[in-house]
Formats: structure tokens, sequence, C-alpha cells
């Protein structure tokens, strides 16, 4: 998802007996579903576990703007730039939520961010993929912001308090970003034959690399199992991209474009759509760094920080004039 | 570079409700933190008010002093109304 793989340190989980007590009354109290807090005692372990996973989270939202950004200057009428401008300022307001819920755990922001500038943390895999259309625009909304809801809505009973808070405002947000992006889609599938060709194109290239935000299968996985055990992670990647598909496919029949998997057809035993393979050398490899876009996008982030320098200096510098002129 | 100090955002709804803390964010001072907090937290028509109050400045009760702190109200259920059992009769009370 927007946070994918998300280490957690641990090689094993532990049972209760090889806790110590201190481990075993966060335990009680995450079963119980009371809150944890940022002046809480918690384990080392369960804190590095949240910056990684909301610091990824945060980054994708600010990565995100990207893939986005590059289509505000070419939106085809000005009541769609409006839209779209309105919806990545959003996304920076996701980022700006989030950071601030990682500052409660005791790391600092510019931190976090330095540590994105270096490479040393990922944000999601999607936003490596290129935006060559404005249809792409439509896709992302609809299935980028799709699965993202399908994830976080899960995430606003998280255990860690300012996390779930900062999910439930998103979460409210998200779904102007998902109906917009459908919209696009409708709009164009409404059209002339090309702009409908230009939607089905989006979603050849956007539908594989959407259902691999949910990551890997998790049955295998001991992070997984220990988020699980520590309700930041809800429910399993392939519950939530079954979900996804299931929600999906019947909006792609009424758009009247089809999903760029010949094996996708609906199970009349269990209930859901079947799809093929997922392609998790590709996963992987974006990960790695060598998707389409990785290293533009990264040039293009440091690059923002770094011309926004003098603007951060200088209100620094005008506050501080303020200050002493108001000693 | 100097990392810009953070602030806790409180927000005002309409209906004159009390200003409710909704988060935080960096900014150089008390005026860009208003700006700031009128971009992130007010995009959707969300207030008519907003303070902002630097973090350093918060000052709260301790987690682990929670037992201690709070016990005074254990023992006292006579405050709430539901206490005192009134007869079915009685109307308007």
């Amino acid at each position: 998802m927007y946070a994918q793989m998300v280490e957690t340190g641990v090689a094993k989980v532990r049972d209760a007996h090889e806790m110590s007590p201190d481990e075993q009354a966060f335990q009680a109290r995450v079963d119980a579903d009371i809150k944890i807090e940022p002046k809480d005692e918690m384990p080392d372990a369960y804190r590095r576990t949240l910056i990684r996973q909301i610091q990824q989270h945060a980054h994708s939202e600010i990565v995100g703007m990207l893939p986005e950004g590059n289509w505000i200057t070419r939106a085809p009428t000005l009541k769609r730039k409006a839209i779209l401008m309105a919806k990545v300022q959003d996304e920076a307001g996701h980022g700006l939520y989030l950071y601030s819920a990682a500052e409660t755990l005791g790391v600092s922001r510019d931190q976090l961010i330095a540590d994105l500038h270096a490479g040393k943390v990922k944000y999601s895999s999607i936003f490596n993929y290129p935006t060559l259309s404005w249809a792409d625009i439509g896709a992302i909304g609809w299935l980028v912001d799709g699965a993202a809801i399908m994830n976080q809505i899960p995430l606003c009973r998280c255990s860690y308090g300012p996390y779930a808070r900062a999910m439930i405002r998103i979460c409210k947000e998200e779904s102007f970003h998902q109906r917009q992006g459908f919209d696009i889609m409708l709009t164009l599938c409404r059209g002339t034959p090309a702009q409908k060709a230009m939607a089905q194109d989006a979603l050849n290239r956007w539908w594989w690399p959407s259902l691999m935000m949910f990551g890997p299968p998790d049955a295998e996985s001991v992070h997984s199992a220990q988020s699980a055990r520590w309700k930041i992670k809800l429910l399993s990647n392939d519950e939530l991209r079954q979900r996804f598909v299931d929600q999906t496919v019947p909006q792609a029949d009424y758009l009247g474009i089809a999903m760029p998997d010949p094996q996708l057809k609906w199970n009349e035993t269990s209930g859901h759509y079947d799809i093929g393979p997922i392609d998790w050398d590709e996963f992987h490899n974006v990960l790695k760094g060598n998707g389409p876009c990785n290293r533009d996008r990264m040039r293009t982030r440091v690059k923002a920080w770094e011309d926004g320098a003098w603007v951060r200096d200088a209100a620094v510098a005008y506050a501080e004039k303020q200050a002493r002129k108001a000693a | 570079m100097i990392e810009w100090p953070l602030w806790e955002v409180f927000i005002r709804s309409q209906h004159g409700l009390a200003h409710k803390h909704v988060g935080s964010l960096h900014a150089p001072d008390a005026e860009m933190a208003i700006k700031n907090a009128r971009d992130v937290y007010t995009r959707r028509n969300e207030g008519v008010s907003i303070w902002v109050v630097r973090s350093a400045d918060v000052h709260a009760s301790a987690p682990s002093e929670r037992g201690p702190l709070f016990e005074p109200a254990n023992d006292k259920v006579y405050r709430h109304p539901t206490f005192f059992p009134m007869p079915e009769e009685v109307k308007h009370l």
C-alpha cells in the first residue's frame, strides 16, 4: 500500500510468556482496543515500526503529488485544472498530517525528509510509473486513490491515536479524489472512440501496478503478523486486494472498458473475482529503484527542497527580526 | 539550517463550539502558523477561528500518573444524576 513491506525488526512474533511484564501490559492495552498515545510507554520495536510505516505513508503522499502535478498545466479545461490543483493540495495536506503523526514518536520532520532524499526510506511503488496522458489522471484517482481508501479505512481503527486520527481526516478527503478520477474516466468513456481508447490505455497501464500497491501475499511474513498483533495492520494484503478487485471490476464494466487480465472471472463458489498472476518481479524491481520514474521522482523532490531553501531561511530570518523588534 | 518550530493547532467550528485540537504543523512564527493552519486544516470550511500554540509551551499530565491524578473522581458516583433513583410517577426530574 502506501506503506509496503514495513519491517518490524522482529524475527518472530512472541507469545505472552516470552514478553517482559511491560510488553505484556502494552499488548493487553492494544488487545483491549485502548489507543496508545504519544507519551504512553511503548516497546521500542512498536515505536520504530510505526515511524517507518507512517513516514513511508507520508512520503507517498508527497511524492504522489509529482505524477499528477505533471498534468496541472495541461488539464483540458479550467474546471479540471482547478479540481486537480485542489486534489494535489490535499495530497500535500495528507503528507503534513502524517509527518505530524510521526513526529509525536520523537523524530523530526526535517530528518524524515532527509532520509527520503538520501534514499534510506521508501514510498509507494505506484508513484514510480509515468502519467503519459490525461486519462492517467482519471485512472490514478479512480484506481490508486480507490486502493488507498481500501487500505486507509481500516487504519482509522489502528492502535496508535495520532495515526488513527490522521487517517480519519485523510479518508474524509480521499473520496473526493476517487470520484474526481472516476468522473474523468466516465467523461472519456462517453466521448469519442479515441477518448475511450485513451481511457482503456490508462486502465491497461495502471491496473496491475494498482494491485501491486497492496504488497505481496503476507501469509508468510513475520512482519505482517507482528504488525497485526500491534493493530497497526488490520487486514491482510490479499484481503484488501480482493475487496478492491471485487468493487472495481463492476465499475470498469459500467465504463465499458476491460481489465488487462484474460484470466479475470467471477467465481460463483467463492463469491469473488479470480485474477491472473501478479508479476511480483516487477514490483520488487520497482521497489529496488528500477521503476520507470524512480530517479526522476527523487531528483524532482530534492530539487524542490533545495530550491525552497532560501524561502525557509528568509522566513526564519524575518521571524527573528520581528521577535527582536518586539523585545 | 534551523528547523521551524512546531505549533499545535486548535480550530473552532461553526455553531459556537469550543476550539478543538486538530493537529500540528511547523512555521517560523505565529502569523505563518495561522496561515499554514488555514491551508492544512480548513480547506473545507472546517472552522471560523484558529488558535496556534507553540508545542513547547504545552504542559501535559503524565500518563504514568493517570491513576492517582484522576482517582479523586472514582469514588464519587453521586456526582452523576443516575445515582439517585427516582420514582416512576415523578416527572420532570
